[in-house]
């Protein structure tokens, strides 16, 4: 009796143990396919933005660092010059090889593509290839090296044929080196660019200064606000809030044209000034840093107000009153209370205008003058205007690189979907 | 006598703080209060005070066919935009929220980037690789852009929603014996479209507010309305702007409420929910 109730009892725990066991496994399971789900519905948008936003971007980008060019229009003395040291002048196969590709180029009329190529490492070379395809002889009468130099002596000049082979690719730095005003010499060691040539250092310096300025300008500004608002009751602070947004809401164009509008000669706030005497001619306020200034900050300052508000907004009022009570002067209380715990609304603010500040295009394009242009304004004007792709990616790789660091900076801190709007 | 200083200092330091933030609202707010009035002048500068009042700048607007054009241009990439970023972006938070998934917090870092990338990096990538496929010139090519552009706002608007939703809801409409599509229909959907419709707000306004992306790819036939404005001030600036502006300022008024009460509608139903 006793036994079979034993027995009956390990029977009925063997099952229970084979139950949990498949109950486990059931669950895993089901847990797998809620994950495939759960994938399957991020999927869409996942291939929308990899086709639309991640390999145009990509694709964009690797010609900063590609070099297709020359090794497609002028292949043999590419491949010749492979085996070139640089100490002396190429051989005369070198020679021979690019009057034939010289003359293959003028047949297929790419000669111009090439020569655009060079012609933005050796000022000059457009001229110096063009003339050579026009002054080749039908039949040469000494050595391709003799009849070369004696077209044009730069053909006698190494750092002539260097140029040459650092353009051959497949792969270049030739960009991303001249979007730091750097290039290679003819040892292909790197150095400085000379100094009449150097603009990108100051586009890079001035874009990061910039917006610095307007982010420190932005704190000073929204903080004080931000603190007078959080100390409102939930009435009026809403009142407030609203009128912080609604700019937030308002096209960015609609606010550029309103400070056109108002710091113009003839503008509002110059004719203002001049009627009722303050001054005697009108106020130069815009094409300068002043308008950048001014229109940027106007544009970032609730991005800076809102995530500073939340956290004050969660902070109670009775640390500071501890803290006072324990005898802080007001300042110190604030300095060593209060503070320290809106640092991360302080975090979250800088580092959301920095980031946007950095790839300001529209607003310096239209308030700024020539020397308040960002790095935005040179992307869109080597990709626009001259269609030099190589240092339109060059220089966007800069901006992307120090934008995503910044990015993943705010991720780790404040989390991406944490992220306010409105 | 060292409370009374403090006191004094503490009063002018409140006044100091009001003051200041009093000069920053006005701040915020003088550029969109000066260019309302200015549309409706009678005059033809930008010059206060106003001559007169007219309508003027108004008739001008809806009688030019480059700002109309513009216009039916801007609601045309608009609307698509947001249906398709709506569509995409609500897909892809309810899949973030369902389960946790590899890589997760990775993927939804790439779906939020297009807010954080440059808009000139963005304009000149897809310009680039749209080119060959015959995209530029033409609404497509604008449409899909500005998608990207607009369906962060979606997943984030979403996501907010749904970290406020009661998983138990789900359950019970299943052990009630719902389907799932049942469920999503009638119970998920009908709690989260607050958060789904402030998130179209949300990416309507991004594309009718971009400029940049038009700039490079719209060809004469795809003017938006920004791009007309940004021709409008370099070219030769006209109190049509002020209208247009004027226009576009009432635009984001509308949609600002209509967030606000989505809001408050969201922040009611997710409490009724729960």
């Amino acid at each position: 009796m006793l036994r079979g109730a034993a027995a009956s009892l390990h029977a009925a725990l063997a099952s229970v143990d084979k139950d949990a066991g498949n109950l486990r496994r059931a669950l895993r399971k089901s847990r797998r396919r809620e994950q495939w789900r759960a994938a399957a519905l991020v999927l869409p948008l996942f291939v929308f933005l990899a086709a639309c936003f991640v390999v145009p971007i990509g694709a964009m980008l690797s010609h900063g660092v590609i070099d297709p060019d020359i090794v497609r229009i002028l292949p043999t003395v590419t491949d010749a010059l492979k085996s070139w040291d640089g100490h002396e002048l190429p051989p005369e196969s070198a020679y021979a090889a690019l009057i034939t590709d010289i003359r293959a180029a003028r047949e297929a009329g790419t000669l111009a593509s090439a020569a655009t190529r060079l012609n933005y490492d050796v000022p000059g070379f457009r001229t110096l290839l063009f003339g050579t395809g026009r002054q080749l002889p039908a039949e040469l009468s000494g050595s391709s090296r003799e009849t070369l130099i004696a077209i044009d002596p730069k053909w006698g000049d190494r750092e002539t044929w260097a140029a040459l082979r650092r353009a051959g690719g497949p792969l270049t730095d030739f960009y991303v080196l001249g979007a730091l005003d750097l290039r290679r010499d003819a040892d292909g060691s790197i150095t400085g660019a000379p100094r009449e040539q150097r603009v990108f250092r100051d586009v890079l310096g001035r874009t990061l200064w910039i917006s610095a300025m307007v982010t420190v300008i932005c704190l000073v500004l929204g903080y004080p606000v931000a603190y007078v608002i959080a100390a409102q009751p939930p009435a009026r602070a809403g009142v407030l809030l609203f009128l912080v947004l609604l700019p937030f809401w308002t096209s960015l164009l609609v606010r550029t044209v309103a400070w056109v509008v108002l710091l113009q000669k003839e503008g509002v706030l110059n004719s203002l000034f001049l009627s009722l005497g303050i001054i005697d001619e009108p106020l130069k306020m815009i094409f300068n840093r002043f308008a950048v200034y001014v229109a940027m900050v106007h544009v970032l300052l609730p991005f800076m107000v809102l995530p500073v508000y939340s956290v004050m907004r969660s902070i109670p009022a009775s640390y500071v009153r501890a803290a006072s009570s324990l005898g802080a002067r007001p300042f110190t209380a604030f300095w060593r209370v209060y503070l320290p715990q809106t640092l991360p609304g302080i975090g979250a603010g800088c580092l959301i205008v920095f980031i946007q500040a950095l790839g300001y295009y529209i607003t310096p394009a239209l308030v700024g003058g020539a020397d308040d242009q960002m790095i935005s304004y040179f992307i869109a004007f080597y990709a626009g205007r001259t269609v030099n792709w190589g240092m339109a990616a060059a220089l966007s790789i800069m901006l992307l690189t120090a934008t995503l660091l910044l990015y993943a900076v705010y991720n780790r801190l404040i989390g991406v979907e944490r992220m306010r709007l409105g | 006598m060292r409370t009374g200083t403090e006191t004094t200092g503490e009063r002018l330091t409140q006044i100091g703080l009001i003051a200041l933030t009093g000069a920053v609202l006005i701040f915020l707010v003088t550029p969109i209060l000066i260019i309302v009035p200015l549309s409706f002048s009678s005059g033809s500068f930008f010059y206060y005070p106003l001559p007169g009042l007219s309508l003027r700048w108004y008739e001008d607007f809806f009688s030019s066919s480059f700002w109309l054009q513009s216009l039916e241009n801007s609601l045309i990439v608009g609307i698509s935009a947001t249906v398709l970023a709506t569509t995409l972006g609500t897909l892809a938070a309810l899949g973030i929220w369902r389960a946790r998934f590899p890589a997760q917090a990775l993927v939804l870092a790439l779906l939020i980037s297009p807010m954080v990338v440059p808009v000139i990096i963005v304009a000149v990538g897809v310009y680039f690789a749209f080119a060959p496929l015959g995209l530029n010139n033409g609404y497509l090519g604008l449409i899909l852009a500005h998608t990207t552009l607009g369906a962060p706002f979606v997943v984030i608007t979403v996501l907010a929603t749904l970290s406020n939703f009661d998983r138990t809801l789900i359950r019970a409409a299943e052990s009630l014996g719902a389907a799932r599509i049942t469920t999503f229909r009638r119970v998920t959907l009908p709690l989260i479209l607050p958060g789904v419709a402030s998130g179209a707000v949300f990416a309507f306004a991004a594309s009718f507010d971009e400029v940049v992306v038009a700039l490079l790819m719209a060809g004469p036939g795809q003017r938006t309305l920004p791009r007309q404005m940004f021709a409008g001030i370099n070219d030769n600036i006209s109190l049509t702007i002020a209208a247009a502006a004027t226009m576009l300022i009432a635009i984001s008024l509308v949609l600002m409420i209509a967030v606000g009460w989505l809001r408050r509608r969201s922040a009611r139903m997710v409490q009724v929910g729960g």
